[in-house]
C-alpha cells in the first residue's frame, strides 16, 4: 500500500478574518490562528480534505469559527482550543462563506451552479452529532462571482426581513464605453446604508439611497492607479481601508471625504484587508503570502510566509545547511530562506540592493541563479537583467558567510563574467578548494577560484576558461567528491579534471541535446545521469559507455545527497509523474503517476533532522530525506508517509490536553523545563512533590476561575471551600478516592444534600477536611453533621428575650 | 456625393468669452446667460436648449449677476448699476446707479417682488418691483467690507449676504442682523488670507449653505447659528452654489473646473433624520466654473472656458433620450461669417470689428493642394462707439458690407479690385436706425433688414446710394422672433410671415404653419422657390412659395420620419444653402459635420447606417446605388463655424478648433495630476 498522502500546499495567501488577540486565516487544507502580539502560529486547524476558501466568526459565538473548502464541507471551530466542534457536509465545492449576525444558524455560501455560481443559504441543522449533514438550500442569488471580495454583508435596510446587501457581479453598461470600470470587490457600511466598491480602473465608488425608485448615487474617489483588490469599512463605519497592487493601505474618512491617510511601502499587493472587532488592528494579506498587523496605523508586527509572488527563477532549489532553510527567489532582488518545518521566512537576503519599483512593463534585475558551496559559507549569485543580448546586463555577485554577523556579506561583484548569459553554476564540493564553474551561452566555461589568502580582502578571480568545439555549454556537474567535473555541450558530455584542467573523456549519445545532468551519489557514484528532451540517460564512468536509457520527458532530476535515490519528475500528457530509483538498479524505487497538474518546476530532497525507521520497501526513500518540490503554480508540495501524518495527529492531541495556554515557543520551552523539573521532583520522594502538584492539580482554582461570573454561587459560600481546597492534605493521594465514593454514597443517603458536593472538586474537599482530623470516626463525623444541622434558633429568641 | 475643392479656413479667430452668471425661470424654462464681455443669451431648456435670443454686450461693461423677476430679467455689474433689459427689443430697457459703489451680487425674492442688491461698501439694498421700474426701498444694516454673495430665504423674510469671513443672516422686515456666522480659515492657510464666501444657499428649513475660498462648501444651521457640516471639496475655491427646487439637491462649482453634487440623503433607509451627502463629481470644465444651476434632471454649468455644459442626472430620469444627454455649447446658434459666392469674400464678425478676407487660390491636384495665392486680410473695420456688433453681412456681389449695433447701423460701399476702397454710405433713411438681422437679395440689389416691432425695412441699391423702399410688417404681429434669415421675417405668433421676394410686393405673400420648434437655419432655394427650414428639433420643412404649401419632398420626410441618428445630433444646423449647378442639392452644417441633401435619393431606413460614405467607398461601384441615401454627412471637418458653395462648385469651410480657444484661455488653477 503506497503511505503517502499526496499533495500538502504549504501555504497560500487565504482570505481570514482578524479578531483582537487572535488572527485566523485560511492556508492551504488548514486554518492557522496567530497571535498578533507574537506573530506566532497558535494553532493549525486541520480537518479539511481540500483547499479552505474562506473563514467567517460565528456570529452567535465569538470564540468560534467557520471554514469552508473545496471539500464540501463547513466545519466549526473553537479556535481558541483548536478544537474541531462540528462538521457540516454540504457536498458542493464552496468557494466562499458569509454570515450575518440578522441570521443565525444560517449560513449563505457560493456553490457553482452548472456552468455559473449560485448564493446559496445553508441552514445549519442543530443537532448534537458531530458530524451533520446540511441540505437545506435555498438559493438567493444565481450568477455570482466566486471570488470572495465580490460579495458582501449589509445591515438591516428595513427593520422587518429583508437583511443583507448582497452585490451582483456584473460589468455593469456605465456611461462611457471602453472605461475600465469593472467591479473588482465591494463592501459594506457597518451602519449606513451605504456600500464601497471597487473599481478595475482604481475607482472607489460611494453608493448611496438604495430605495424602491432606484434613484441611488454614488460619489467617486480615485487614488489608486490601478485595481482595487480589497475593501473593508472599519466597525464604526469611520474608516474605509482599500488596497491594491501598489502595496499601499490608504484610509478614506467616511466623514470628509478628500481626507485619507497612507500607510505605504507595505512589501506587496494587497489581497484582503480585515478589521478586529473593536477597530483598533487591521491587517492585510499580501498576494506574497505575507500577513501585516497594524495597529494604530502602524505595522506592529509580519506574518511572512513562503514567498511566491514572482516567479521562481532559481534553476535549483537549495538548503542552507546551517539553518536547513529552504533558499528560493523571495521579493523582487531578493532571495529568501524559508524555513520548511515552521512554515515561516526566516530571512531575506537583498542580492540586487536596489528598490523594486512596482510598475507595469518595467525591466528589473533579477536574481536568476544562486549556488550554495557544501558547507554554505559561500553563496554565488548572478542577477540579470534584459532578455536580449542588446539589452543584457548581468552580474556574478559572491558573498561569504559572515560568522559574527550570521548572514551573508558580499565579497566579490564581476559584471559581465561572461559574454552571454550564464546557463548555469556550480560550487566544487570538494573540501580542499572553493571553486565555483560557471556555463554561459558564450560557449565557454569559467572557473573561479577564491585568490590566495594574502591579503587581508580575498576576492575571486578566473581560474580557467574552457570550450569544446564552439559548442554551447548546457549544463555542469561536480561529481560528489569533486573528482571530475561534467560540462555538456549541447549532445556531448564532457568529463575534466579539476586538478589539471584536461578533457579526460567524452560521452555522446545522440540526438537531443543534454539538458540535465547529475552524478550519482555514494555506492552509485560511478554513474553518470543525463536528461534530454526525450531521454533519460546513464554512463558508467569506469567503462565510459552507456549503462542504460529510457524514454521519458523528464522535467527535473534530483539526487538525494545522504542515499543512491535519484528522483526523476516526467511530464506525461500534461501530468506529471514521480520516479525514484537507483542509478544501478534498473527497476523504480516507488513510482507515482499524477502526482500534480502541469510540469513540475524544482524539486529538492531535504534533509530529515531524525530520520524515520520505516522498513516498508515503498517508503524507504523517504526515511532519511523528505521531498520537496514547486508546481506550475508555484505551490510547494511534499510527500508524507502516513507514520508522519500519525504523529501530528498525535502531536496535536497532545496540545489538546492542556488547553489554557496559547502554544508559544516560549510555553514549549517553558513547559518542557517544568517537566523535567516535575520528573526530578516525582523520582525524588519529598515535600515539594505536594507543592509542586498545586498548579494543575488544583481543580478548584480553575474551575473558579473558568466559570463565568454570573453562575458563580456567592463568594461568601465559595470561601470556605476554596480556602480548604488550597490546604495541602497530608495523606497518601491513592486512599482518597475509595473515601470519596463512600462520603458519596453516604451523601445519597442524607436527606439534606449539601451543595457543594456534586462537583468533583466538592467532593475532593470534603475528603481532606474529612482526612484533617484523623481521630474522629465515621459514626462521630456523622453525629457532629447532624449537630451542625438542628435548628438552634431557639438559642437566639432566648438571648434576644 | 461628389468632390469638392475645399478652402479649409482656419485664420478666423473667433473668441467667445467666459460665462459669469447663470439664471434660470422656471415657468418659461429660460435660461438666461451672462457672458462677461457684457452679453446676454436667452436659451430655451424646452426647445433644445436654443439660443433663442441675444443681446451684445458693451465694451467695458461686464455683468456680474444676473435675476429674474417673474419674466423680467435684470443684471448688476462693476460699474455699480443695475440693468432691465427689454426680451422684445433685444435692448437694455435702462439701467439705474445703485448708489453704493460696484455691484457684486443680485438676488430677487421668490415672489420676484423685491431685489436684493450687494455692493461694494458693505450695504444690502432692496428696491422694489414696479411696474415701470424699479424704486429704492431701503439698506440693509450697513457692514465692513464688501458684500459678495446673497441669498433670499424661499419665505422672503430673511437675507443671508457672503462677504470675507463672515456671513450675516437679516431680518429683511426690519433690515437688522440676526445671526453672524464667523467663517474660519482652511487649515494651513496663511494668516493675511481671508476666506471669502463666494456664495450662499439658503434652504426653506432655514440651513444655510456657504461655498467660499478655502475650498469648503459649510452647512449651516441658521436658527442657531452653528456650523453643522463641512465639506472640503477642493484645494482651490468653491465660486458657486445652487439647490435644486425641492431643495434635496445642491450643486458647487469649483475653480478646478469640478461641479460637486451633494444630496441630502437618510442615512439609514426608511428614517428620517438627512444628511447632505457628497455624492457627485463632474468634471466637464478645465478653468474655474463661475456659475451653475441645478435644475432637478440636469446641471448647467459655465464658467472661464467659455463653454455651457449641461450635465444629466441620470438617476432623476426614466428614459433615456437625446435631449437626457450630455450636451456642451461651444458657438453661438447664429452666423459669424457671410461669404461673397462670386466675389470669392469672407466677412467676418468679431465683437467690435469687422475682418474681410479674400480666399486663396491653388493648383493641381491631390489630397492636399499646392497654395498658389495666399488667402489675404482685405479690411479690418472698427465700429464706433462701446456698444458690439448686432449683426454684419455681406453682399452675394461683393460690393456691399452692412454692419449694425443695437443703435447704429451703417451701410458701406467697397470695391476691391486691385486696390481696397470703401465708402460710408452717408444717409441712409432714419427708420432705418438699428436691425437684428440683416440680409441682401441674390443680386444684390435690396437690402433688408429686420428690426424692431417685428417690421422688416427694405433699401433699394445702386451706385449712387440707398433708397428707402417699404417697410413690411406683418398685421397682428407683436413679438419679433429674432433669427430668421433671408428676406424672412417670422413671428411666434402668426406663424412665419414670408414675403416674396422674387417680386418686391408691399403685402405678405403668404403664412408657413407654425411650429413648436424654433427655425436655426432656413433659406430659399432660388431655383425652385422653396422655402428650406431647419428647427431646433432637427425636423426638416420644406415649403413651396408658389404652391403655399409643404411640398411633396417635406410631407414625405414627416410620414416616414428622419433617422433617429439625425435626430440625436445635439447641435442646430445653423446654415442653409443650395448648390448653384444642382437644385436638388441643399447643404447644411452644424457644429460636427456638414450635410448634403439629395432631394431626388430615397431617405434612409430607419434601421440604416446613416453616415455611410466610407461604406460606400468601399462598395463596388453598382451597389452603391442601392446602399445610397439622401443624406451624405462628411465628418472630415470639426468644429465648423460656416460651410459655403462657392460658384466654381469648390466648398469653403471654416473651422475653430476648440483646442486653439483653450489655448488661449489664461492658465487653468495648478493641479497635481498623477505621474506628471
Amino acid at each position: 500500500m503506497v503511505e503517502q498522502t499526496d499533495i500538502r500546499v504549504v501555504r497560500c495567501g487565504g482570505s481570514k478574518i482578524c479578531f483582537s488577540t487572535f488572527l485566523i486565516c485560511a492556508s492551504g487544507d488548514s486554518v492557522k490562528v496567530f497571535s498578533t502580539r507574537t506573530e506566532e502560529c497558535v494553532h493549525v486547524l486541520h480537518g479539511h480534505a481540500n483547499q479552505v476558501t474562506g473563514v467567517a466568526l460565528n456570529p452567535a459565538n465569538h470564540l468560534q469559527v467557520y471554514s469552508c473548502s473545496l471539500d464540501g464541507t463547513v466545519r466549526l471551530w473553537d479556535f481558541i482550543d483548536g478544537i474541531l466542534i462540528k462538521t457540516f457536509t454540504v457536498g458542493y465545492k464552496i468557494s466562499s462563506i458569509y454570515v450575518s449576525n440578522k441570521h443565525i444558524g444560517v449560513i449563505f455560501i457560493i456553490l457553482p451552479m452548472q456552468k455559473h455560481f449560485q448564493l446559496v443559504a445553508v441552514r445549519l441543522p442543530s443537532a448534537l452529532e458531530q458530524e451533520l449533514e446540511a441540505r437545506e438550500l435555498s438559493a438567493v442569488l444565481s450568477d455570482v462571482s466566486p471570488v470572495p471580495a465580490c460579495t458582501a454583508f449589509g445591515q438591516g435596510v428595513s427593520p422587518s426581513c429583508l437583511i443583507f446587501v448582497c452585490f451582483r457581479f456584473k460589468l455593469k453598461a456605465t456611461d462611457k464605453k471602453g472605461a475600465r470600470n469593472a467591479f473588482t470587490c465591494v463592501a459594506c457600511h457597518p451602519k449606513d446604508d451605504c456600500i464601497a466598491t471597487g473599481h478595475q480602473d482604481g475607482k472607489i465608488r460611494l453608493w448611496r439611497n438604495f430605495n424602491q425608485k432606484k434613484e441611488y448615487t454614488y460619489s467617486t474617489q480615485h487614488w489608486h492607479h490601478n485595481a482595487v483588490s480589497a475593501l473593508c469599512f472599519s466597525p464604526e463605519g469611520m474608516h474605509l481601508l482599500s488596497g491594491g497592487v501598489e502595496s499601499v493601505l490608504v484610509q478614506w474618512h467616511c466623514k470628509e471625504v478628500n481626507k485619507k491617510n497612507f500607510l505605504p511601502r507595505l512589501g506587496g499587493a494587497i489581497a484582503h484587508i480585515c478589521v478586529s472587532p473593536d477597530g483598533q488592528m487591521y491587517s492585510t494579506s499580501h498576494t506574497n503570502n505575507k500577513i501585516t498587523i497594524i495597529s494604530s496605523f502602524r505595522v506592529s508586527a509580519v506574518i511572512q510566509g513562503l514567498v511566491k509572488g514572482a516567479k521562481n527563477k532559481l534553476p535549483h532549489l537549495m538548503i542552507d545547511p546551517r539553518t536547513k532553510a529552504l533558499v528560493l527567489n523571495g521579493k523582487p532582488g531578493h532571495l529568501q530562506f524559508y524555513s520548511l518545518e515552521r512554515d515561516k521566512q526566516l530571512y531575506s537576503l537583498d542580492i540586487v540592493q536596489q528598490e523594486y519599483i512596482y510598475q507595469a512593463g518595467l525591466d528589473q534585475f533579477e536574481v536568476v541563479k544562486a549556488a550554495l558551496d557544501g558547507t554554505a559559507s559561500w553563496l554565488a549569485t548572478v542577477e540579470q537583467r534584459g532578455s536580449k543580448i542588446s539589452s543584457l546586463e548581468f552580474s556574478l555577485k559572491l558573498w561569504s558567510f559572515n560568522e559574527k554577523a550570521q548572514s551573508f556579506e558580499l565579497n566579490t561583484t564581476i559584471t559581465a563574467p561572461h559574454q552571454n548569459m550564464i546557463t548555469a553554476m556550480c560550487f566544487s564540493p570538494a573540501m580542499d578548494t572553493t571553486m565555483l564553474v560557471t556555463v554561459a551561452k558564450d560557449d565557454q566555461f569559467k572557473v573561479w577560484l577564491l585568490g590566495s589568502d594574502l591579503d587581508e580582502q580575498t576576492s575571486w578571480s578566473c581560474e580557467h576558461l574552457g570550450s569544446y568545439h564552439g559548442l554551447q555549454p548546457t549544463n555542469c556537474c561536480f561529481s560528489g567528491d569533486g573528482s571530475l567535473l561534467a560540462v555538456s555541450f549541447a549532445e556531448v558530455v564532457t568529463l575534466w579534471s579539476p586538478d589539471t584542467w584536461e578533457l579526460l573523456t567524452t560521452l555522446c549519445q545522440p540526438p537531443g541535446t543534454i539538458e540535465d545532468l547529475c552524478f550519482g551519489r555514494l555506492s552509485c557514484s560511478k554513474y553518470l545521469l543525463g536528461t534530454t528532451t526525450k531521454n533519460l540517460l546513464c554512463w558508467n564512468l569506469l567503462t565510459c559507455a552507456l549503462e542504460w536509457s529510457t524514454s521519458m520527458d523528464v522535467c527535473v532530476l534530483r539526487t538525494d545527497p545522504l542515499s543512491e535515490n535519484v528522483a526523476a519528475f516526467c511530464h506525461n500528457s500534461g501530468k506529471t509523474d514521480l520516479f525514484v530509483f537507483r542509478p544501478s538498479e534498473p527497476r523504480p524505487l516507488f513510482t507515482q503517476k499524477a502526482v500534480c497538474v502541469g510540469r513540475v518546476q524544482r524539486c529538492i530532497f531535504v534533509p530529515r533532522e531524525d530520520p524515520l525507521d520505516s522498513c516498508d520497501e515503498w517508503s524507504q526513500w523517504l526515511n532519511r530525506s523528505r521531498l520537496h518540490f514547486l508546481t506550475e503554480q508555484m505551490e510547494l508540495l511534499t510527500f508524507s508517509t502516513r507514520a508522519e501524518d500519525e504523529r501530528i495527529l498525535n502531536s496535536r492531541k497532545e496540545l489538546l490536553v492542556d488547553d489554557s495556554v496559547a502554544m508559544t515557543p516560549f510555553y514549549l520551552l517553558l513547559g518542557k523545563h517544568r517537566q523535567q523539573q516535575q520528573e526530578k521532583q516525582t523520582s525524588v520522594p519529598s515535600q515539594a512533590a505536594d507543592r509542586a502538584q498545586l498548579p494543575q492539580g488544583c481543580v478548584a482554582i480553575r474551575e473558579l476561575l473558568h466559570t463565568p461570573a454570573h453562575v458563580l454561587p456567592p463568594a461568601s459560600f465559595l470561601c470556605s471551600v476554596f480556602l480548604n481546597s488550597l490546604l495541602i492534605s497530608n495523606t497518601d493521594e491513592k486512599e482518597l478516592p475509595e473515601q470519596e465514593v463512600d462520603s458519596e454514597k453516604e451523601e445519597v443517603d442524607s436527606e439534606e444534600e449539601m451543595e457543594m458536593n456534586n462537583g468533583p472538586q466538592g467532593v475532593r474537599t470534603q475528603g481532606s477536611v474529612g482526612e484533617a482530623p484523623p481521630s474522629l470516626s465515621r459514626a462521630e463525623e456523622k453525629e457532629l453533621r447532624r449537630l451542625r444541622k438542628t435548628d438552634f434558633s431557639w438559642v437566639t429568641s432566648l438571648t434576644s428575650s | 456625393m461628389g468632390e469638392f475643392t475645399v478652402h479649409r479656413v482656419r485664420f478666423f479667430h473667433y473668441m467667445p468669452s467666459a460665462v459669469r452668471a447663470l439664471a434660470f425661470q422656471p415657468q418659461r424654462q429660460k435660461i438666461a446667460v451672462a457672458r462677461t464681455d457684457g452679453s446676454l443669451e436667452i436659451l430655451n431648456r424646452a426647445d433644445h436648449l436654443f439660443q433663442e435670443k441675444v443681446i451684445p454686450g458693451r465694451e467695458q461693461r461686464g455683468t456680474e449677476a444676473l435675476a429674474w423677476a417673474g419674466q423680467r430679467l435684470f443684471s448688476a455689474g462693476l460699474n455699480g448699476e443695475l440693468v432691465e433689459y427689454d426680451m422684445q427689443e433685444l435692448r437694455e430697457k435702462y439701467r439705474l446707479d445703485a448708489s453704493g459703489g460696484p455691484v457684486w451680487t443680485l438676488t430677487c425674492n421668490p415672489q420676484g417682488t423685491r431685489l436684493a442688491v450687494g455692493c461694494e461698501d458693505g450695504t444690502v439694498k432692496l428696491f422694489e418691483v414696479c411696474d415701470d421700474g424699479i424704486q429704492f426701498e431701503r439698506n440693509l444694516a450697513k457692514q465692513k467690507g464688501r458684500i459678495l454673495s446673497l441669498s433670499w430665504h424661499p419665505s422672503g423674510s430673511r437675507l443671508v449676504a457672503g462677504m470675507a469671513g463672515v456671513i450675516w443672516v437679516f431680518d429683511a422686515g426690519t433690515g437688522q442682523s440676526v445671526h453672524r456666522l464667523l467663517v474660519e480659515r482652511g487649515t494651513g492657510a496663511p494668516r493675511s488670507k481671508e476666506c471669502v464666501v463666494w456664495s450662499v444657499v439658503c434652504l426653506s428649513d432655514g440651513t444655510i449653505v456657504s461655498g467660499d475660498s478655502s475650498g469648503n462648501v459649510k452647512v449651516w444651521d441658521g436658527d442657531t447659528g452653528t456650523l453643522i457640516r463641512n465639506h472640503q471639496v477642493t484645494k482651490w475655491d468653491v465660486l458657486a452654489l445652487s439647490v435644486s427646487q425641492d431643495e434635496t439637491s445642491l450643486v458647487a462649482g469649483t475653480s478646478e473646473g469640478t461641479v460637486v453634487q451633494f444630496q441630502h440623503l437618510s442615512v439609514v433607509l426608511g428614517r428620517e433624520d438627512k444628511e447632505w451627502v457628497q455624492t457627485r463629481t463632474f468634471k466637464n470644465h478645465t478653468h474655474d466654473v463661475r456659475a451653475v444651476l441645478e435644475l432637478d434632471t440636469a446641471v448647467v454649468s459655465g464658467g472661464m472656458d467659455t463653454q455651457l455644459v449641461v450635465r444629466p442626472l441620470l438617476d432623476k430620469i426614466d428614459v433615456k433620450t437625446s435631449a437626457s444627454a450630455l450636451r456642451k455649447i461651444h458657438f453661438p446658434h447664429r452666423r459669424l461669417v457671410s461669404c461673397s459666392r462670386t466675389a470669392r469674400l469672407l466677412l467676418f464678425q468679431h465683437r467690435i470689428h469687422l475682418e474681410l478676407w479674400r480666399l486663396g487660390e491653388s493648383e493641381g491636384t491631390g489630397d492636399s493642394l499646392p497654395i498658389k495665392r495666399k488667402p489675404e486680410k482685405l479690411l479690418h473695420l472698427k465700429t464706433k462707439g462701446e456698444e458690439h456688433i448686432c449683426c454684419s453681412a455681406l453682399s452675394p456681389c461683393g460690393g456691399w458690407v452692412v454692419v449694425s449695433t443695437v443703435t447704429n447701423l451703417r451701410l458701406y460701399r467697397l470695391q476691391c479690385d486691385e486696390t481696397i476702397s470703401i465708402t460710408k454710405v452717408s444717409k441712409l433713411p432714419k427708420v432705418v436706425s438699428s436691425a437684428n438681422q440683416i440680409c441682401f437679395s441674390s443680386d444684390s440689389s435690396y437690402l433688408f433688414t429686420a428690426s424692431t416691432c417685428s417690421s422688416v425695412h427694405v433699401l433699394a441699391l445702386s451706385q449712387s446710394g440707398c433708397t428707402f423702399v417699404c417697410t413690411l410688417k406683418p398685421k397682428s404681429c407683436k413679438r419679433t422672433y429674432n433669427w430668421p434669415e433671408f428676406l424672412v421675417s417670422a413671428s411666434r405668433t402668426v406663424g412665419h410671415c414670408v414675403l416674396d421676394l422674387v417680386i418686391v410686393c408691399v403685402q405678405a405673400y403668404c403664412t408657413v404653419p407654425v411650429y413648436s420648434s424654433g427655425v436655426t437655419a432656413m433659406s430659399i432655394n432660388p431655383a425652385t422657390n422653396n422655402l428650406f427650414m431647419v428647427h431646433a428639433d432637427q425636423q426638416i420643412f420644406e415649403f413651396s412659395l408658389e404652391q403655399k404649401q409643404y411640398t411633396d419632398w417635406s410631407r414625405l420626410v414627416h410620414r416616414k420620419g428622419l433617422h433617429p441618428q439625425w435626430l440625436e445630433r445635439d447641435t442646430p444646423v445653423t446654415n442653409v444653402t443650395f448648390s448653384p449647378r444642382n437644385p436638388a442639392h441643399v447643404i447644411l452644417h452644424d457644429m460636427y459635420m456638414f450635410c448634403i441633401i439629395d432631394q431626388t435619393l430615397p431617405l434612409p431606413e430607419r434601421n440604416s447606417q446613416l453616415v455611410n460614405q466610407l461604406t460606400l467607398r468601399s462598395l463596388p461601384e453598382k451597389e452603391r446605388r442601392a446602399h445610397s441615401h439622401a443624406f451624405k454627412i462628411c465628418k472630415t471637418f470639426k468644429e465648423l463655424l460656416f460651410v459655403e458653395l462657392l460658384e466654381d462648385q469648390s466648398l469653403v469651410v471654416i473651422e475653430r478648433p476648440l483646442l486653439d480657444i483653450t489655448a488661449q484661455l489664461p492658465p487653468p488653477v495648478r493641479q497635481k495630476k498623477f505621474a506628471t
